[in-house]
């Protein structure tokens, strides 16, 4: 009960290897334009790639390596895909859209709308059954769309940006629905929220680019990211480089010592990961060891919290409004900012 | 008990939404609207050049003799003929028109564009030249006629051929207004019903059929409204021959020379239809929930040129 997938598509620079055990929910996350809505849709059969071989559960979907051409069309594949929009069929009320999937499975009628009763129960949409979708909010759309989805019995449920178009009161309401029938599922869940990624995940693929730029347990890659993403999504600073003993040298030749735990050789691509409120803000130098300081321009101030967020570049540091004051702090004005060593994580990528 | 107060109490001054009073602005849910006079100006003159024509023609009806007119043998048979070859040319244009307009808007394959330019050509031939050419396609002499008199089939000057030239000047009417919803409504329903299952002929009856459902109803309607009016065409291609060929356009075209006030009185039956069938096709219940969203108004229409 695995999915394998393996896909290139020219056109996009979109090349992707992918796994997704029994059982497993994977997210992917990405900057826009990384290539997450081409996954998806290459799986469930909308985009043909040139070329790669996906199977699920043993079962190819396509194989198009070495001048095959097997193509399984979308409605044998059993990958029932919800997207950011519940797009429910505005013609059928809510019991007809859930049984849609089992109706064309060839399930007789009756059954069917039985079925789909049991599905509208389990997302605690059974009241809505006679409702047309233009009668449903945004969130009970959605969650009528979650029953005809499942409903439908995917071998694999593909989830793109499911909570995206939400209120903010009725995306936890879902978050906790999918938390419940993602149990156990195995399925994959495009999103930009790094609270989908913890909450309902096992596991976390960052795409970069139309390439797998890091993937591990959610919680590993937010503690240690290895991507640029990753460090923005975790709220980390991260200084990429090649390693130098303890420490990170930068192109630019800034060197950021730090601790890490691993022993890596020197030479080898590493990175200086530390959170913005490790960081102090001087206007002038104020160099010593063990501490790492480095002249910046301010581009940002903005609020963050009860903290000020200082950013300068790609680097941010977080202080306090009343330090912010007495700084005389705006963008464009050229300060230090100063980082302790035992607070920078420094390890290969 | 004091009942009244309570009541009194709700009754506070609630303002309707949408109606705003602030100086300037129109009472009543009108917002600005930025038309210039002289924009203004022009669209009513626009009205009367369509209006008075029609005006001018009902004000020279014979209405002492409009009944016996309208209900005479040849034009009785005439409507008869123009309904029923109507029906099937409408007939024919949704079998035909429908996978054409879902090919051109969903499938991408070579050319696509110069076959979409070809097919919306009848809009804008003058229909003479339609004639013409199905004459040269069905006729004794043409590219399909002699094939077709070996198994026995004599499609030119019948009521066939008055069927044919209609579904040829009347289909793209049908294709540009199905097009059109296809494309609005676009292909995201059709691409989710595929992921729950459903094989493409399922998809189709379920779920493309039903989106676009008013986009074909007007889109039929117009085609029967052109069906109806066509006459140079069928002139060419068919002929006038009472009760197999002699459409009402026809009748009304013979008439004139005869009996000026039969053709007019004819004239204003097919005005009668002609505004049933747009009033059918532009005044559908808008909001028949959940498809009332959709904007699958009528393609604009090319001219009925005779």
């Amino acid at each position: 009960m695995t999915l394998s997938f393996q896909a290139a598509v020219a056109k996009r620079g979109f090349d992707v290897s992918l796994t997704v055990g029994p059982g497993e929910t994977v997210a992917v996350m990405g900057p826009n334009g990384a290539g997450k809505s081409t996954l998806l849709s290459s799986i469930a059969g909308l985009l043909r790639p040139d070329s790669g071989v996906a199977k699920l559960n043993g079962k190819t979907l396509f194989d198009l390596d070495g001048g095959k051409h097997t193509w399984v069309p979308p409605h044998h594949r059993g990958t029932a895909l919800l997207a950011q929009e519940p797009l429910l069929f505005p013609h059928l009320n809510a019991v007809d859209n859930v049984s849609f999937g089992p109706r064309s499975a060839g399930i007789p009628k009756r059954d069917a709308r039985e079925g789909a009763m049991r599905w509208l129960a389990e997302v605690e949409a059974e009241g809505l059954a006679g409702r047309r979708p233009a009668e449903l909010s945004g969130g009970q759309a959605q969650r009528v769309a979650v029953a005809r989805a499942l409903a439908a019995d995917p071998a694999l449920l593909l989830l793109d940006e499911p909570l995206a178009a939400l209120d903010i009161h009725s995306a936890p309401l879902l978050r906790r629905l999918f938390k419940r029938v993602l149990a156990g599922r195995q399925a994959i869940i495009v999103t930009h929220d790094v609270l989908d990624a913890l909450i309902l995940a096992d596991r976390v693929v960052i795409l970069e680019n139309g390439r797998i730029a890091e993937e591990g347990p959610t919680r590993e890659v937010l503690e240690r990211p290895r991507s640029a993403f990753a460090a923005g999504l975790a709220g980390l600073n991260f200084v990429p480089g090649t390693l130098d003993g303890t420490g990170v040298l930068t192109v630019e030749g800034l060197r950021i010592s730090g601790h890490g735990d691993e022993q890596v050789p020197s030479g080898q691509a590493g990175v200086a990961v530390f959170p913005p409120s490790a960081v102090s803000v001087f206007l002038t130098d104020a160099h010593g060891s063990p501490r790492n300081s480095f002249a910046v321009t301010i581009t940002e101030l903005e609020p963050h919290g009860d903290q000020i967020r200082v950013r300068a570049g790609g680097l941010a540091a977080d202080i306090t409004p009343a330090a912010s004051a007495d700084l005389g702090l705006v963008p464009g004005i050229t300060v230090h900012f100063v980082v302790k060593a035992a607070a920078v994580s420094v390890y290969g990528t | 008990m004091p009942g009244g107060p309570i009541v009194q109490a709700q009754a506070g001054p609630r303002k309707p939404l949408g109606q705003v009073n602030t100086k300037g602005a129109k009472v009543g849910g009108q917002g600005y609207s930025g038309v210039p006079g002289w924009v203004r100006a022009l669209a009513v003159v626009a009205a009367v050049v369509v209006v008075l024509p029609l005006l001018a023609m009902v004000l020279r009806v014979d209405w002492a003799q409009f009944i016996p007119l309208v209900t005479s043998e040849s034009s009785l048979t005439a409507l008869g003929l123009s309904l029923r070859t109507s029906a099937a040319s409408t007939v024919l244009c949704i079998v035909l028109g429908v996978p054409l307009a879902l090919v051109l808007a969903r499938d991408t394959f070579r050319l696509q564009g110069l076959l979409r330019s070809l097919v919306l050509l009848p809009l804008v031939l003058p229909p003479v030249v339609g004639g013409i050419a199905l004459l040269y396609t069905f006729g004794r002499q043409g590219l399909l006629g002699q094939t077709l008199e070996v198994l026995g089939l004599r499609i030119a000057f019948s009521t066939t051929a008055v069927v044919l030239a209609q579904t040829f000047v009347a289909l793209p009417f049908l294709v540009v207004s199905l097009e059109g919803a296809l494309r609005t409504s676009g292909s995201r329903y059709e691409a989710v019903a595929a992921t729950l299952g459903a094989r493409p002929g399922t998809v189709f009856r379920r779920v493309t059929l039903p989106l676009v459902l008013p986009g074909l109803a007007s889109g039929a309607v117009l085609s029967f409204a052109r069906s109806l009016g066509e006459f140079g065409a069928t002139l060419t291609f068919a002929g006038s021959l009472q009760g197999v060929t002699r459409t009402l356009p026809l009748e009304i075209y013979l008439q004139r020379e005869t009996d000026p006030d039969a053709a007019v009185a004819l004239s204003l039956v097919l005005v009668a239809v002609a505004v049933a069938v747009v009033a059918l096709a532009y005044s559908r219940p808008a909001a028949r929930s959940g498809a009332g969203k959709r904007a699958t108004t009528p393609a604009p229409a090319g001219g009925n040129r005779q």
